[in-house]
């Protein structure tokens, strides 16, 4: 049967539609998207509640679903339903599992886990070099045909020059980017938090800003030299945006995401509203308020590409330690939306349009994958948005396998109100009133 | 217990003075000086006071903790403070637990907060705990009941070294504000020098830090103090030259080239004191290094005052525990 979304705002930056316009699915296509379209006697028509605004599916391009090896910090089950309880219907999963995503096996088997789950797709990215240890480049071609869309040693970077030049020349022919996590070894030592003011007060060893530049520079350069896609992982200093903006003016293959934490949040976050809560321990850590004020400039320009959540689950013990113990990361996936509407939309500091083209038609477009668009033919995977929804953050109500995050209690406007994949409603927000018709 | 029951059985002098702006702590534990008062800290100073004269009879011991279980946590090697706080339970007749854990044993299995809640399963009354990692305590403070007393956590505090520094300063140059304190050595690492900013900057010290830029903390000059690479520019007309312990390590580490050139460079001589006030006073939290922080001759001068701060230690400390047994005693009555 048909499903006709009727009457709501529907907004497709590549199409360059926006506007009240209705969406007929047929299975998993989206069929037409026209106005005053007929409900025939097969279509089952949803009337779109006011200021709904139907998007093209959301992709969170930066996860870690833990699955195999740390299933009690998340699975591919629990991480795929916290996916599209936050508006996703597509995640790309990081290779540092136990064992790691450096062959065809471990791909299979996350691919064959997500098909199970049948929530969001999953999007595998493999690892750069064996066991990500830096030395030995990964069978880079044989994971891009088991199905990853990228690569990259995330949790580390790529830790020589040499092996990121050799990586992003092999996988230029593969069409994929190499995805980096920028940090300068040396520099960054055992640095806990934001080398400044906050960890110096709290006798909290530092991680500069230029730990992370220097990498950043390291990589354009290579891009340049190269020809190969490289994409910085959640970038969070200002300096490292500055060596982006220079590769791409340039004209280099050069692209780059910034998490949610890090345009919401400074290193205060260590000494307020409580010290030492291992909830704000990341890697990028937590910037200083000129490094969000960079970052916030670079959402609006267009320097920036994409949202992505850096989905970090550790088990509450984990995190029950002194700060310096405890395990980086945070979980993102069901705090983005609201955290990106409330913080950059409602603010005025970027359009809805930009929300979409940063969440899901730049990631669609980086990891060259179908999606981020609602044109006739294409796949329908499909995010309502509620964005002037009134939302409190409950971590224990988080449906991810893990409840690490700074935003408990946190009251946000804007949401997800469902989450379509291949056509089917994967996920109505009972918090969002009227999203119920989506199911 | 109440105020008199610090009276002891051979002296019936009341030990508490008799007028303050503050009159207890607010905060059950004591965390750090980030969370005092100025008045909450001047409450301590003179409660302390108040105990040395214990220290000066013939029977050093008041009853006021009888009955109370206080547990000392060491997680790293410590003499002075830990002998210090012992000493100051005995004395105010606590029973007294030393737990000594080497960090190695712990890394192995159990997690500090499972340590503490199995000590806490003894009913302790207070848990003075001594930890490598900064904020230790502020996490011990969020799971468990007992009061928890900071003796030092990673590079961030160690309140009670603050306050008997202060408490010695005050004794000599009978106040804190306005007095030129130079604080010169490793501050970067150093937890005694953050507590000391906080405490002296408070009490309207004029604070200056002095060290390689290497061993500044980022954006320390924030918290009010004058920072500068120039030790005869820190000194210069100071009522007060405390310095820090410089750790072998963080030569290795590529903080400083060597001791050798430390010493040259940063090293208190008895040519750089002459540069302070003629009354100077000269004070060290210890362990000292003779010929790398402070010469031998500065460290046994005349104007060394770095026993008489281990002596006040423990009056410090008594006051502290008098005043969270006192907060205890005010949550029974209610």
């Amino acid at each position: 049967m048909k499903r006709l979304l009727k009457g709501g705002r529907v907004l497709d930056p590549a199409s360059g539609v926006d506007g009240d316009y209705d969406v007929l699915i047929e299975a998993d296509r989206v069929l037409r998207v026209e106005r005053g379209l007929p409900a025939d006697d097969d279509v089952r028509v949803i009337e779109v509640p006011r200021g709904f605004v139907i998007v093209p599916g959301l992709i969170d391009m930066h996860v870690h679903l833990r699955e195999p090896g740390q299933e009690h910090k998340e699975t591919i089950a629990t991480g795929t339903a916290s996916a599209v309880a936050g508006g996703f219907t597509a995640v790309a999963c990081m290779p540092n599992t136990s064992p790691v995503n450096d062959n065809a096996g471990v791909t299979q088997f996350m691919l064959n886990k997500a098909a199970e789950s049948g929530l969001a797709r999953v999007y595998p990215i493999g690892a750069v070099t064996r066991g990500s240890k830096g030395e030995q480049l990964a069978d880079l071609a044989e994971l891009h045909a088991a199905g990853c869309v990228g690569v990259s040693d995330d949790g580390h970077p790529v830790r020589t020059a040499l092996i990121m030049r050799r990586a992003l020349e092999y996988t230029s022919m593969l069409k994929m980017p190499v995805i980096d996590h920028c940090e300068d070894p040396s520099l960054k030592g055992d640095g806990v938090a934001h080398e400044g003011f906050h960890a110096a007060a709290l006798g909290l060893r530092g991680i500069p800003g230029a730990a992370e530049e220097i990498m950043v520079a390291r990589d354009v350069t290579l891009a340049g030299m190269t020809g190969g896609h490289v994409h910085i992982a959640h970038m969070s200093a200002k300096g490292s945006l500055r060596a982006v903006r220079h590769g791409k003016e340039q004209g280099f293959a050069v692209t780059c995401e910034v998490a949610p934490h890090h345009f919401t949040l400074t290193d205060e976050a260590l000494h307020r509203p409580v010290q030492y809560d291992t909830n704000v321990k990341m890697n990028p850590p937590l910037r200083d308020a000129t490094d969000v004020a960079a970052l916030l400039e670079g959402l609006a320009d267009g320097s920036i590409d994409a949202i992505a959540t850096d989905h970090a689950p550790h088990h509450a013990d984990e995190k029950l330690v002194e700060f310096d113990r405890a395990p980086f990361g945070i979980v993102g996936l069901e705090t983005c939306v609201p955290l990106a509407l409330d913080r950059l939309v409602h603010t005025e500091r970027i359009s809805l349009r930009r929300f979409v083209e940063l969440l899901s038609v730049n990631p669609a477009r980086i990891l060259r994958r179908p999606g981020g668009a609602l044109a006739p033919g294409s796949v329908a995977d499909i995010t309502v948005i509620a964005p002037d929804a009134r939302v409190t953050i409950h971590a224990r109500a988080l449906r991810s396998k893990s409840k690490n995050t700074p935003f408990d209690g946190w009251e946000l406007r804007g949401a997800p109100a469902a989450t379509i994949v291949g056509g089917r409603t994967v996920f109505t927000n009972p918090a969002v009133t009227g999203s119920a018709v989506f199911a | 217990m109440t105020k008199s029951s610090l009276k002891s059985k051979d002296s019936e002098t009341a030990l508490a003075p008799t007028s303050r702006p503050a009159s207890r702590l607010r905060s059950k534990h004591l965390l750090g000086i980030e969370e005092l008062s100025p008045e909450e800290i001047v409450l301590i100073l003179d409660t302390a006071e108040a105990m040395r004269e214990i220290a000066e009879r013939p029977i050093k011991k008041v009853p006021t903790l009888r009955g109370r279980t206080v547990v000392n946590l060491f997680f790293e090697p410590s003499t002075r403070t830990r002998t210090s706080f012992e000493v100051a339970e005995k004395r105010l007749s606590a029973d007294t637990l030393n737990v000594a854990i080497a960090t190695s044993s712990v890394v192995k299995g159990e997690t500090l907060v499972d340590t503490a809640l199995n000590l806490e399963a003894m009913s302790p009354d207070m848990i003075v705990l001594r930890h490598a990692a900064s904020g230790a305590c502020h996490l011990l403070a969020r799971v468990c009941r007992s009061r928890i007393i900071n003796a030092g956590d990673g590079m961030h505090e160690h309140p009670t070294q603050a306050l008997l520094d202060a408490f010695t300063i005050r004794q000599h140059k009978g106040r804190l504000a306005g007095l030129k304190v130079a604080i010169v050595g490793d501050l970067l690492h150093s937890r005694v020098l953050r507590s000391n900013v906080l405490l002296l900057t408070r009490l309207g010290a004029d604070v200056w830090l002095c060290g390689p830029p290497t061993l500044i903390p980022t954006g320390i000059e924030r918290l009010g103090v004058h920072v500068t690479p120039a030790v005869d520019e820190a000194v210069a007309d100071a009522d007060v030259i405390m310095l820090l312990r410089i750790q072998l390590e963080r030569m290795e580490g590529g903080f400083f080239p060597s001791l050798r050139e430390y010493f040259q460079v940063f090293g208190m001589t008895e040519e750089r004191v002459r540069r302070a006030r003629p009354d100077a006073i000269i004070m060290h939290p210890g362990p000292m290094n003779r010929g790398v922080e402070i010469a031998s001759e500065v460290a046994d001068g005349p104007y060394s005052v770095i026993l008489e701060q281990v002596a006040n230690g423990v009056a410090v400390r008594m006051a502290v525990l008098y005043l969270l047994a006192g907060g205890i005693d005010d949550e029974a009555a209610a």
